[in-house]
């Protein structure tokens, strides 16, 4: 009746994760009992879990990819404290748990939350950059999200009922193959990828569409904002890479379940295939999450330096390049693996060249800065932390790329500590970075910057004592994953970074903090005019939040930075332009067809991994029915009266006109 | 509206030879100056990069087809396996189903609801048929002791040729709901968007089926 699933599936005799999945199934019991007394539920259905709105999405997103990056940051300090302890000892955790939490970590940190966090700023910032209303398929976007979310809540899943995967990040086989992993930790991992990399692949086809098909009148290709079109290479990637990730999980899964043979010992199967497949996946995804930061970063350099972005044709070229570069790399993460001096010489040069792009990137930040009246706002030191650290980063990863040096370094904390030196620099620094720039647009208030400030200067500073012990610990022969060790001369290492993963707590709770005296404070960190940080893209010309249809009248761009523009215009007239002519605005309605499709998603992929067969059916079913509903529906769209539209306009051109002549006043 | 009135609107500006390269200024949307493009175009092209996606992923099972040909582990290989005349007889209805499809393209853009059920039924026919030739096949192979777990290049046929067919038979089940649609709201601008959606899938898993053909089963009996 049940498949696999029984009783002995719960882990009673492990309490670490019973008290865990207990918190967070208790507190996740609270929330939503909190939710339903104030009465909330009708809100949240109506205006969030069902809304089609690239904004509201984008924040779901961004709240998800928070959730899981605490997650992750628990799992990170578990591995951190036993490595601690477990010097000639065996520490707290077991070796079958320890597997699983590193497992997990990988997991979670790079598909739900980097992944997130970099689609929900696209998903909230691009759309209004661009100058349109919404993305090309609004609802398509929500299924997007909630797949993603079906994804998470597998994985969290198997906290509580069963087990997670225990073969690292990416299950090589023939670990990861039935006779060498026969539980269900596997199967958690693989589906839970296939749903939410389904859910990333719509999403990718929905930017690629919008950015490249519905932008406003006179955007043309070299008008965009750099982060658009590092968006748009990102999204590039993931249409063309993760097809490749969803064929080669589903091999493995049919190796699994069917007892095919792609990459196992007997019948033929070829193991190496595997290494080859998911690493022509695996190596544009890091730059997925990197693209769009460096996009970030490009808006946040060029917004707080006030200087329009230096060299934005070199970026867009630099950003392209990188974007094919990424496909020719890929076997610089098994140079070890015997396939001769020769393709490792050629994939060693490829991976060395890659870094010219990048080079040139940095190279434009820091001339956007040169000669720019600078303001150090929280995004700004974010920005400015993550080019230091970057480049560091980059060259221990150029260093890796050159293959012989790779065969002692590969495997070791050397590489831990690299790819951890470019994704937090790169990606996690530009996640905050984003989320303080355009929070007071998504909500109208700003963010505490001297929480703000403290967060990154103990993110920072925790982040250099964490990992730079780890290149030693790499250098000096200690390798990855390892659950105790007994070699006295790394100890004092292990110890400063599990002191350093400290410091890093302490700048999350700073941010904790810094997101709860922001609330309390609203009112006096209030976003008025609607463009707080003076800046260059035309969401800044909306007003915070931004009414659903974003903009009244689609806008007229003239140039590269259109809103400011329009902005030294107003200036120099010393008014706003006329008033334009409203028109009513047909916007999609809002549709529980990605929550519902979401449900079902997750109920088949409980079936298969517990081999629950009439389930999977009855999902399947409702997933269809599902469809058909959706696309038996007569009215997708509503109108907002032109009076709506015009009373939001007027109220916004007011708070500019009064922000302008309070600016004239002070000059 | 007759057919030739619906398909050669004299301002298209998505006609083919009629973009920036051919004649200067475009009034087409979607190119910077125009703005969005309309829903027509926005949709297709979408499904467009939805079809490129997926033949990324097909690229990848005909990736490992090709690394794993040769490892038959002692069993049989392609040459002692394919019976060209079945394959033929199944790329012979899978491309008169193409055909149908067509048809059913141009009996849409007339608004003629006859020729629509009529050629959709012929499509869905042609399609059922390749799809039973299909699994007659398998179901010999299986019969046989030859089944994808027999060896390594068997593993690889059966995904590559049987995701192929998983997309037919998707195909198959969206083609009935697509002709129930039409049924039930007539041709609608929604629903019409949708059935090219459709006709760029049917055409796009001929073109998949093609490059099978040729890799898989003619070069398998030839070698």
């Amino acid at each position: 009746m049940f498949g696999k699933l029984t009783w002995s599936a719960i882990p009673f005799d492990q309490p670490i994760p019973l008290i865990a999945a207990g918190i967070v199934a208790g507190a996740m019991f609270a929330v939503l009992v909190w939710v339903a007394a104030k009465g909330w539920v009708p809100y949240l259905w109506q205006e969030w879990i069902t809304s089609v709105d690239h904004k509201r999405i984008g924040v779901m997103y961004t709240l998800l990819a928070i959730v899981m990056l605490l997650r992750g940051f628990i799992d990170a300090i578990m591995m951190r404290s036993q490595q601690a302890l477990a010097f000639r000892a065996p520490g707290y955790l077991p070796p079958e748990h320890y597997d699983q939490i590193f497992s997990a970590h990988g997991t979670i940190m790079i598909f739900f939350a980097a992944m997130p966090m970099m689609i929900g700023l696209m998903n909230f910032a691009v759309p209004l950059q661009l100058g349109i209303r919404d993305v090309a398929f609004p609802t398509l976007n929500s299924v997007g999200f909630w797949l993603t979310a079906t994804g998470a809540l597998l994985v969290n899943i198997s906290l509580v009922i069963g087990e997670f995967a225990r073969t690292g990040w990416l299950p090589f086989p023939p670990l990861s193959e039935a006779p060498y992993s026969p539980g269900v930790g596997v199967d958690y991992y693989l589906w839970s990828l296939e749903i939410s990399g389904a859910g990333t692949l719509v999403t990718g086809i929905n930017f690629v569409t919008t950015i490249l098909k519905t932008r406003a009148p006179g955007m043309s290709y070299l008008r965009m904002p750099m982060f658009c079109w590092t968006a748009l290479a990102s999204n590039l990637l993931i249409v063309a890479a993760f097809p490749v990730l969803t064929a080669t999980l589903a091999m493995l899964l049919l190796d699994r379940y069917l007892g095919f043979h792609f990459f196992t010992n007997t019948g033929g199967g070829n193991m190496m295939m595997f290494m080859n497949l998911i690493w022509v996946w695996g190596h544009p995804e890091v730059y997925i999450l990197v693209l769009p930061a460096f996009g970030i970063y490009s808006e946040v350099v060029s917004t707080f330096s006030r200087k329009p972005l230096f060299g934005y044709r070199s970026m867009v070229i630099a950003t392209m390049a990188i974007c094919i570069i990424s496909f020719t790399v890929w076997l610089h993460h098994f140079f070890t693996m015997g396939a001769g001096a020769d393709v490792n010489a050629v994939f060693g040069i490829a991976t060395t060249i890659i870094a010219v792009p990048t080079g040139v990137k940095i190279f434009n930040w820091l001339f956007t800065m040169y000669g720019g009246r600078i303001y150090f706002a929280s995004p700004m030191l974010w920005a400015v932390g993550f080019m230091v650290t970057f480049v560091i980063g980059g060259m221990t990863g150029v260093l890796l790329a050159v293959p012989p040096a790779d065969f002692v370094l590969h495997n070791s904390l050397f590489l831990v500590a690299h790819f951890h030196n470019v994704i937090i620099a790169g990606v996690l620094f530009a996640g905050f970075a984003g989320l303080t720039y355009w929070f007071p647009k998504a909500f109208g208030f700003r963010l505490h910057e001297g929480w703000g400030k403290a967060a990154f200067w103990f993110s920072m500073t925790g982040f250099y004592v964490v990992f730079v012990p780890l290149y030693v610990l790499g250098l000096s022969g200690m390798t990855r994953r390892l659950q105790h060790y007994d070699v006295a001369q790394w100890r004092p290492w292990v110890l400063i970074a599990a002191f350093g993963i400290v410091i890093m707590a302490c700048g999350a709770a700073c941010q904790a903090a810094q997101l709860v005296v922001s609330i309390r404070r609203r009112d006096q960190l209030r976003d008025v005019t609607g463009d707080p940080w003076d800046g260059r893209s035309l969401e800044w010309s909306t007003p915070s939040p931004p009414p659903a249809f974003n903009y009244p009248v689609l806008p007229h761009v003239e140039d590269g930075e259109a809103y400011w523009t329009v902005k030294q215009r107003a200036r120099e007239q010393g008014g706003l332009h006329e008033e334009p002519d409203y028109a009513p605005i047909e916007m999609p309605r809002n549709s529980a067809t990605g929550f519902v499709c979401a449900f079902f998603a997750t109920i088949m992929g409980f079936a298969l991994i517990w081999n629950i067969w009439w389930l999977l059916v009855l999902g399947a079913i409702g997933a269809y029915a599902t469809f058909v509903v959706f696309a038996w529906r007569d009215v997708p769209e509503y109108v907002i009266p032109a009076a709506e539209v015009a009373r939001s306009d007027r109220a916004n051109r007011n708070a500019r006109r009064e922000a302008l002549a309070a600016e004239a006043a002070r000059s | 509206m007759t057919i030739a009135a619906a398909t050669a609107e004299p301002d298209d500006p998505y006609r083919i030879g009629h973009g920036r390269g051919g004649y200067g200024d475009s009034e087409a949307t979607g190119h910077g100056a125009g703005g969005p493009a309309p829903r027509r175009i926005v949709t297709a092209y979408g499904f467009w990069i939805f079809l490129l996606s997926d033949i990324i992923m097909f690229s990848a099972f005909f990736a490992s087809y090709a690394v794993l040909a040769g490892q038959t582990a002692g069993g049989p290989g392609g040459r002692d396996l394919f019976d060209l005349r079945n394959v033929a007889i199944e790329t012979g209805c899978l491309l008169a189903s193409s055909f149908a499809c067509g048809v059913a393209s141009v009996a849409a853009e007339g608004r003629e609801p006859i020729w629509f059920y009529a050629a959709m039924a012929v499509t869905f026919l042609l399609g059922a048929a390749f799809i039973g030739l299909e699994v007659h096949e398998f179901a010999g192979l299986a019969a046989r002791g030859y089944g994808p777990q027999r060896s390594a290049f068997l593993t690889a046929f059966f995904t590559l040729v049987g995701c192929h067919g998983l997309h037919v038979s998707a195909g198959l089940l969206w083609l009935l709901t697509m002709m129930a649609q039409v049924f039930a709201k007539g041709f609608r601008a929604d629903i019409l968007r949708r059935f090219t959606c459709f006709s760029l899938f049917w055409h796009a898993l001929d073109i998949i089926w093609v490059a099978l053909f040729t890799v898989v089963y003619l070069l398998g009996a030839g070698a």
